[in-house]
């Protein structure tokens, strides 16, 4: 879609360079408010793979022919709209000064057609709403999803939205006498079927970088994506499955002997044990009002007393009172947790 | 020779071309760039059934090959990449415009064959200008006259690091499609199986030499300030060549050389 001096008007081809270059300036603008001298060298060798990439033919299946991928939606998902567009710039100012691919006074109206277009529409329209959709988070595959959907329309899209600007710059430079309507009809079609191609090598190029590095992708946080939510829900159902096993069913095969502080008080003579110390189980220790008022609200509030349902031996009382101790803990874990957050917030922002 | 091994030699034939010493090298690089700028927008406004005034326009750049010594052919070469694209918008003229412009005996030349033949000119004579350009003028150098005349220093840095980093990739990219072709021999291209980690583990290893490469700059003293080549002073052959050129353009366009120079020597 590279558009040679040939085929434009002087008057477009400036008109073409002031639009390129209102958006190049814009992006410089943002990038500088960014502040972030890393990016340029990231940026600079992104352009670089790109130019590389797009060398390297992806065979389609069943065709015996080849397309390769679409730089500027690649670059602004790597690298984000502004820098993408800057990257492209770089790319298609290479390909004209070096291997005559575009013309000098046209490299406006390619920046137009394939930067602005892929980089801008396809960020903005395709990349962001995809990536930042509640589906996106969802699962794994879900995820790999909004990013083929997102590269694949973005591309489908900006490539219809640049081939059909190469027909409009065409028509108004009054080169070709092919009328507009047959000439849309004849660039369409084509850039439909070029768009599919490169739209599915680049998402397979961002669903691999996506499972290998996907920091490195914009607007994907990868300390929330669905994998690493997947984790964390994973370890959840293991620990809350873990609780119930350890806190209900083994509960059932818990010692019915007596604990230490039990055992080195009263004994186990009847099981040939040790002997008691002389204390009666039933009523020991010292008397007081105040103990005798605790016993009484323990008495009234236990739900379970004696890990069981009052009045009750039955094996589920134990099964219950594991659960819920276990629940219990968890909740006063989680509420500590909660509380420690808070006054570190707290003291952050002090 | 796959197509990145033909860019490969591309890039370095063009480094060789550009680091020559004649006069036209020598030029101020702002120079050139103006005047080749001049050249392509005066020959793209030339009308489409201007052929007789558009053609002396093929001798600046003619004469500028030769004075610098680099031959056509090697321009001549790159027309395989511009010329489809202006052939196809071209190629429906004679079918759609059958105004008679000429009458060669009994032949009459319609004006479609004329806008065609003026439209592929137009592409090969603004692809020799750009041509030139980019082959008597090192990168550097350009990016210097480039940031000379104040575009933003963040676009002309970004191209010259894509510029020298193109030439790496470019090779890394190559010795890995020559190692998957040598692995898939008969297959055309990367199968669908690898389109993803094919591309995307040069990416991954791209991105890790991008912070390598940051921290050499560092090391290197970069402070958000990169150094250009050095540009040679505006001297007075770089303003006469300005002047000369522009005088040849503008005589072109506006005189009917071609009719001139007939009507004299049929005289």
């Amino acid at each position: 879609m590279h558009m040679a001096d040939a085929l434009l008007a002087p008057q477009v081809a400036g008109c073409m360079y002031a639009l390129s270059g209102t958006a190049a300036c814009v992006s410089v603008w943002k990038l500088k408010k960014e502040d972030n001298p890393q990016k340029l060298p990231l940026m600079a060798v992104s352009a670089a793979l790109v130019f590389a990439g797009q060398m390297i033919n992806y065979t389609i299946p069943g065709t015996g022919s080849s397309g390769h991928i679409c730089g500027g939606m690649l670059l602004s998902a790597l690298l984000g709209p502004y820098a993408g567009f800057l990257s492209m710039i770089a790319v298609l100012a290479i390909q004209c000064l070096f291997f005559a691919d575009g013309g000098l006074m046209a490299l406006g109206a390619n920046i137009w057609n394939m930067a602005f277009y892929g980089c801008f529409v396809g960020y903005f329209c395709f990349w962001r709403p995809f990536v930042r959709s509640r589906r996106f988070g969802q699962s794994d595959k879900n995820a790999r999803i909004c990013i083929s959907a997102a590269a694949l329309l973005g591309c489908i899209v900006t490539l219809q939205m640049g081939a059909f600007s190469v027909v409009l710059e065409t028509t108004a430079s009054g080169i070709t006498d092919l009328p507009f309507k047959q000439f849309a009809l004849l660039m369409q079609p084509i850039h439909l079927a070029i768009g599919l191609v490169e739209g599915l090598a680049t998402a397979a190029v961002l669903n691999y970088v996506y499972s290998s590095r996907p920091e490195l992708l914009m607007d994907v946080d990868p300390s929330s994506d669905s994998k690493a939510r997947g984790s964390v829900r994973s370890t959840l159902v293991v620990l809350g499955v873990a609780v119930l096993v350890i806190g209900g069913g083994l509960s059932l095969a818990a010692s019915s002997n007596p604990d230490g502080l039990e055992w080195a008080l009263f004994g186990n003579e009847e099981d040939a044990g040790v002997k008691n110390m002389g204390l009666d189980e039933e009523d020991y220790g010292a008397k007081s009002p105040a103990a005798d008022r605790a016993q009484s609200i323990q008495e009234r509030t236990s739900v379970l007393p004696d890990y069981a349902f009052k009045d009750s031996d039955s094996a589920a009382g134990t099964v219950v009172s594991g659960i819920a101790g276990s629940l219990i803990v968890a909740l006063a874990a989680v509420l500590i947790c909660m509380a420690g957050g808070f006054f570190r917030k707290k003291k952050r922002l002090e | 020779m796959n197509k990145l091994e033909t860019a490969l030699r591309d890039l370095s034939e063009m480094d060789t071309l550009a680091s020559g010493s004649s006069c036209i090298h020598r030029l101020h690089p702002a120079a050139k760039l103006i005047a080749t700028a001049a050249y392509i927008l005066v020959v793209v406004s030339f009308h489409k059934y201007n052929l007789g005034g558009l053609l002396p326009m093929g001798l600046w750049p003619v004469v500028l090959f030769q004075l610098s010594g680099i031959p056509i052919r090697t321009c001549f070469y790159k027309l395989r990449i511009v010329l489809p694209l202006v052939m196809a918008v071209g190629l429906f003229n004679p079918f759609l415009d059958h105004t008679v412009l000429y009458t060669v005996g009994n032949i009459a030349v319609w004006g479609g064959v004329v806008s065609m033949i003026t439209l592929m000119l137009k592409g090969v004579f603004c692809l020799m200008a750009a041509f030139l350009l980019a082959a008597t003028t090192p990168i550097d150098v350009l990016c210097g006259a480039l940031r000379m005349m104040h575009v933003p220093g963040m676009l002309v840095t970004l191209l010259l690091l894509t510029c020298r980093y193109a030439g790496i990739l470019t090779e890394e990219a190559s010795v890995m499609t020559q190692a998957y072709e040598l692995r898939a021999p008969g297959q055309k291209g990367i199968h669908i199986s690898a389109w993803g980690s094919f591309l995307g583990q040069l990416l991954l290893r791209s991105m890790d030499r991008a912070q390598e490469l940051y921290d050499s700059m560092l090391l290197r003293g970069y402070h958000e300030h990169f150094h250009y080549a050095p540009i040679p002073r505006f001297r007075v052959k770089d303003a006469l060549f300005l002047a000369f050129s522009g005088a040849f353009f503008a005589l072109v366009r506006m005189l009917p050389v071609v009719q001139l120079l007939g009507s004299f020597a049929v005289q």
